[in-house]
């Protein structure tokens, strides 16, 4: 069973190990520094669907599909999968997972929803409710766009502080035994994060909404295990962006907590943000799975990394909130990672 | 935290760049000047073809919004608006670009609650507010004229 250390944080005994990983992305991703590392790039956008919402759904089957091949494992031998993504009542997820026949819980936790079901998952596995799980999670640029911004075609403006919504998938295959190739990756401890909001309303500022909870959760996480950054290889936050990650940092070293020689930032990675026109980086679900999903799991495999603590964060609003006036509720959720 | 909200403020508008309104401004001038010349030229062209100066500005607004509706369909509407801003939004071309652009984006949920229930869901509080302050203004030009 997980244990708990602190208020905040859950320590697994037996820490459970990652089987498999994959990650789908859509043209601009692939196109992206990370290109080459992701297991399927999507040449079309609309991944020949007739529908957004199609082609969202088929990038996170796809992404179930391959982690658990190159897991060596079937469908038959999952016992749970945690799956979201940011569409209304989470469609992507129930319609593209729906001929999985995989016991299933839906989530929403908005782009912090890997980090999330990777931490539901693994607590699952840890206590024994079952023996193999698994966590996917994605987004759609144009799903998303067509649900919180504007219509495709229409002719605004971004403003310098918006992000970019990743199209993107990414799945993680939990369990007991040892992975089929490479060094063991495991879950050690997972921070289940509090809700922060210090007041941010601006839609096109995800970055500064979400930076407060990313602090909130890595300070819960080393106040409970006593632990300093410097033990770290990388803290890697989830779709920040540039402004969220300045705002994180800034708000750490109020703490004296210093981070910024082994930060990075999903949404920092997952583009080349002048090359790329993405204004602030990359957001959505599929920014923080895909990323860790390929360099990051990749290089922890390699034995480039050891100790990961990956932070994916998330805007818990809703258009009806914000047309309403209210402020951007943030979430972070930590999961620390050992090779 | 110990950040109370005001701080965080003050702390977020100085990490968040400002849009580059200078930039933005320029572009809009000479994009919107552009149009706008455009419909002299046509209705200059029009009348020379011996129309009435009256049917040539319709004509005008016709040509303006047939070309920003097929320049929206052909998905380049949004990539010259994206540097031009107001310069085509403000004229007519914007109003058209966001009447075709969400007519495209919700045909995938069908002619009734798609196209038509959507098409004027950006447009539509510009008619909404536009045709009561018309309305308004008329009325009070109706009751100078009684006088």
């Amino acid at each position: 069973m997980p244990e708990r250390i602190g208020k905040y944080t859950m320590r697994f005994k037996n820490p459970p190990s990652i089987l498999g990983y994959a990650s789908v992305v859509g043209k601009k991703e692939g196109e992206g520094p990370l290109g080459k590392l992701f297991d399927l790039c999507h040449n079309d956008t609309s991944l020949g669907e007739t529908s957004w919402e199609k082609a969202e759904s088929r990038l996170q089957n796809e992404a179930v599909n391959i982690a658990l091949d190159k897991a060596g494992l079937q469908n038959t031998d999952m016992d749970c999968i945690f799956a979201g993504d940011l569409l209304n009542q989470c469609i992507s997820s129930t319609f593209g997972l729906r001929g999985l026949d995989i016991p299933f819980l839906g989530q929403f936790g908005a782009c912090s929803t890997m980090a999330q079901t990777l931490s539901l998952a693994s607590i699952f596995v840890e206590s024994g409710a079952a023996r193999k799980a698994a966590a996917v999670t994605s987004s759609h640029f144009c799903s998303a766009e067509r649900q919180f911004r504007f219509p495709l075609e229409y002719g605004g403006q971004r403003t310098p502080t918006a992000q970019w919504t990743a199209t993107a998938a990414g799945s993680v295959i939990v369990g007991t035994e040892e992975p089929k190739e490479g060094k063991k990756i495991t879950v050690q401890a997972v921070t289940i994060g509090r809700i922060s909001d210090l007041g941010i309303k601006d839609m096109n500022n995800m970055g500064a909404a979400m930076a407060p909870a990313a602090a909130q959760t890595l300070t819960d996480y080393l106040h409970d295990t006593g632990t300093s950054p410097d033990e770290y290889d990388l803290i890697l936050t989830g779709d920040l962006g540039l402004v969220g990650s300045e705002l994180m940092e800034e708000l750490l070293e109020k703490e004296n907590i210093q981070i910024s020689s082994r930060h990075n930032d999903c949404g920092l990675m997952l583009y080349d943000r002048e090359a790329q026109d993405v204004h602030a980086g990359g957001s959505g679900c599929g920014c923080s799975a895909s990323v860790l999903c390929s360099t990051i799991l990749q290089q922890m495999s390699q034995g480039q990394l050891h100790n990961v603590l990956f932070i994916a964060t998330g805007a818990l609003m809703s258009p009806t909130s914000s047309q309403q006036g209210e402020s951007i509720p943030g979430i972070a959720h930590l999961v620390y990672l050992k090779a | 935290m110990k950040v109370s909200k005001e701080e965080y403020k003050t702390m977020s508008d100085k990490a968040s760049p400002g849009s580059p309104y200078v930039k933005d401004i320029i572009m809009a001038f000479l994009v919107g000047g552009l149009i706008c010349a455009t419909g002299q030229l046509l209705a200059n062209l029009y009348v020379s073809m011996g129309l009435e100066l009256k049917d040539a500005r319709s004509w005008v607004s016709i040509t303006l919004i047939a070309l920003s509706a097929l320049l929206t369909a052909f998905g380049v509407f949004d990539n010259i608006a994206k540097f031009a801003g107001a310069g085509t939004l403000v004229p007519i071309t914007g109003f058209a670009n966001s009447i075709v652009a969400p007519a495209i984006e919700f045909k995938s949920e069908g002619r009734i609650m798609g196209v038509g229930a959507k098409m004027f869901i950006i447009a539509g509080p510009v008619l909404v507010y536009g045709i009561t302050a018309s309305v308004l203004y008329g009325f009070i030009l109706c009751i100078f004229r009684l006088y």
